[in-house]
């Protein structure tokens, strides 16, 4: 039987087993939203902003391994998606965005809502289409789940004209896909594994950094195990968090501009160090002259070579699955005679110790003010550690990452690399929705929640029971304390002036709200809030305007020169 | 450091600006930039002249084999290869001088193919460096117009990018 493009798309979505579509319709989808609308096997949400679309299509694949899909209409739809895209491209997140286009005869022709999609979007995917024959939608959505969720992750956009997905043919999925220009690393070479254990058991002062690229190739479990066969300290980029359980006396916590202090010394002065799905970004080492500064052999493995030697030189690249080379890495060590000396490496462990004693993530508490690292830190001790977590981007983002302490690959959700505010609300909508029965929690703040807050709307139509944790501090908080560091206290547009009645809003929009004002009312109120199973609560909590995040390793510094609370 | 990068890549509408919009969003080089199909319809081939230090050219040629499009790349100035630019220029070619360009010409085993009462066209083929001497060696008042190529390359001997 002959199906329409429309239904041979929608076909598609259910044979790559596609639990939801984030999106909004507009008059190049039609054709689509009808095809839509006569099944049922693929949940449509409705979101109210094509941004909170992408976000929680991102929301969604992050919090779980599948590929997320958004559906967006030409023009004005994509540009709107464009901050969703690129946030997904810059975390390596397996995406399908499928846009709709004006017909093929009107492209070119500046028609209404027309834009030049691929162009647009071109560097922010990993790949991108645009279909111009009915015959090909089904091999081409085939190869975008494929490329998406293959090698390094990421999005990846399907542009089909208005006509062509109205014209019919033939529906046949394709059982698989070959692509000859593209053939994603898998196994190490494991000359180079061996090299690197040999590395490893020599080391006196070892470190390992792991990334987001252990939570996408589902490698903690490996790593885990890798780090205590070997004893040695393990740290998490913002990205990697929940790779390695953070309560584990092996952790030294969070590295880079907002890492502990012995997560950062120790980056600076091992002399052996194991990258996994990392990528040594400037939100990590800083300077990269301070950072050579120190001698020292770097194993880097990851999935892409393009991120080997990029911006810092490493000695021994190792290009797989993450998870296949650290299978490849614990067999070799079982298999080998040597055994890790803990001898050997118990005095870099005492100067661990002495960087912990630092406690660089003291902060001082008050009864009168709410600490918003309390805040966190009681969030952690009500959700028993076990909750998703969602965050937008700026100070609540990092002390989110510094106080909870994530035990668990992808229960950490946030816009890391592009560092999108408005990302929390619509991804937690994604996580909710694959994971009902979880608490799902964002941590905002009173900036970064006003750029998707509509969808509190979307949160009522599908009654997703977030808990959204605000730390109000009236200010755009890590501008605020940029201006106080680095600009003279000049806080130029960094007040929040104006503000709305949340609690109001909340309610406006069909949901609990609660304003959060004393220190000792904190954990009775999340307590209240988590107990409203059924409930969006929306928890404004009135935070110190002054407080800053610490440990702080300023742009352009090394690791080494970090400034701590104790400081100022 | 010059670079002369081969590369095979689907021949797709979109292909060229995957490959220029990764140039000029990372901050590379393009000297040059010439691109045609190949004796396969379904392949085009690059050839790019860029320049950078080893680790810039390292980057250039990993991220332009992370186009999905790309089939294969081959940095030319690795090993031995060659290279060939074609470039047309009209003079002004009256009197006196329309004896002297035809010989320039032919001393630069050129060829003149289009010829007016007032002008000649020249035509000719060779590294980057043997079309320059030529248009130093003319007298520039009289370049009515230069048109060149860019370089196309090819390794030497079993040297073979291929699919």
């Amino acid at each position: 039987m002959e199906l329409t493009g429309a239904e041979i798309t929608i076909r598609c979505l259910q044979e790559e087993g596609a639990e939801y579509v984030f999106g909004y319709p507009g008059g190049a989808v039609l054709h689509i939203y009808d095809a839509l609308f006569t099944q049922n096997q693929v949940k449509h949400i409705l979101v109210r902003h094509e941004q909170a679309a992408v976000h929680a299509a991102d929301g969604y694949a992050r919090s779980t391994d599948k590929v997320g899909v958004a559906l967006v209409t030409s023009g004005p739809g994509v540009t709107n998606a464009v901050t969703g895209i690129a946030t997904a491209y810059m975390d390596s997140i397996p995406m399908v965005i499928i846009s709709g286009q004006v017909p093929t005869y009107a492209i070119g022709e500046d028609a209404f809502q027309e834009v030049d999609t691929v162009g647009i979007t071109r560097p922010c995917v990993k790949h991108n289409f645009l279909v111009k024959d009915v015959k090909e939608i089904a091999s081409t959505i085939k190869k975008a789940f494929y490329l998406a969720k293959s090698g390094r992750p990421g999005p990846v956009l399907v542009d089909i004209p208005k006509d062509i997905s109205n014209q019919k043919t033939e529906f046949s999925y394709p059982s698989s896909v070959s692509i000859r220009s593209y053939h994603p690393a898998q196994h190490s070479d494991l000359e180079q594994v061996k090299c690197a254990v040999q590395l490893l058991l020599a080391a006196k002062r070892p470190m390992i950094y792991a990334g987001g690229g252990v939570i996408l190739a589902d490698a903690s479990k490996q790593l885990t195990e890798l780090v205590r066969l070997l004893g040695f300290p393990c740290t998490n980029t913002l990205m990697g968090l929940g790779g390695y359980p953070a309560t584990d006396k092996q952790f030294v916590g969070m590295l880079g501009m907002h890492g502990t202090y012995e997560a950062n010394m120790g980056m600076q002065y091992c002399d052996v160090l194991l990258a996994v799905g990392a990528r040594f970004d400037d939100r990590v080492v800083g300077n990269v002259k301070h950072f050579n500064q120190e001698k020292r052999k770097i194993i880097h493995i990851d999935i892409d070579p393009s991120s080997i030697s990029k911006r810092v030189k490493v000695d021994l690249p190792i290009v797989g699955d993450v998870a296949h080379v650290l299978d490849d890495l614990l067999a070799e060590l079982h298999g080998t005679k040597e055994k890790p000396d803990q001898q050997a490496i118990a005095p870099w462990w005492a100067q661990i110790k002495e960087w912990r004693g630092k406690n660089s993530l003291v902060y001082k508490n008050s009864d009168e003010i709410i600490k918003p690292q309390f805040v966190i830190e009681k969030l952690y001790e009500v959700t028993q550690g076990d909750a998703f977590i969602t965050s937008d981007v700026g100070q609540h983002q990092m002390w989110a990452a510094q106080y909870y302490k994530f035990d668990k690959p992808r229960r950490w959700i946030n816009s890391g690399g592009l560092g999108t505010m408005g990302f929390g609300l619509p991804a937690a909508m994604g996580v909710q929705l694959a994971h009902p029965d979880s608490h799902v929690a964002c941590v905002t703040g009173e900036g970064s929640i006003q750029m998707c807050i509509q969808e509190l709307s979307t949160c009522k139509q599908f009654q997703l029971p977030l808990k959204i944790i605000m730390l109000n501090n009236r200010y755009l908080g890590m501008v605020r304390q940029w201006q106080q560091f680095f600009h003279g206290n000049r806080y130029a547009e960094s007040y929040m002036d104006a503000l709305p009645d949340f609690v109001k809003l909340a309610e406006a929009y069909g949901h609990v709200g609660m304003r959060i004002e004393k220190p000792s009312d904190v954990e009775p109120a999340l307590k209240e809030a988590f107990g409203r199973k059924q409930q969006l609560v929306f928890m404004d909590f009135i935070t110190d305007q002054t407080e800053n995040v610490f440990p702080m390793v300023q742009g352009g510094k090394g690791l080494s020169e970090v400034i701590l609370a104790e400081d100022l | 450091m010059r670079h002369i990068i081969s590369l095979l890549m689907e021949n797709e509408a979109g292909a060229l600006s995957r490959v220029s919009g990764l140039f000029s969003a990372r901050g590379y080089n393009i000297e040059s930039l010439t691109v045609a199909p190949t004796e396969d319809a379904t392949l085009s081939r690059m050839t790019i002249v860029t320049s950078g230090s080893d680790e810039v050219i390292e980057q250039i040629y990993k991220q332009l084999n992370k186009l999905i499009e790309v089939v294969a790349v081959m940095d030319l100035s690795e090993g031995e290869h060659l290279e060939r630019e074609l470039m047309l220029v009209k003079v002004r070619a009256e009197g006196a001088v329309r004896e002297e360009m035809k010989r320039m010409t032919d001393i630069f085993r050129g060829c003149i193919i289009d010829v007016s009462d007032k002008t000649y066209t020249i035509q000719l083929t060779g590294t980057g460096h043997k079309l320059e001497s030529f248009l130093q060696a003319i007298d520039r008042s009289l370049i009515l117009e230069t048109v060149r190529t860019g370089a196309s390359g090819i390794g030497r001997g079993d040297r073979i990018l291929k699919l």
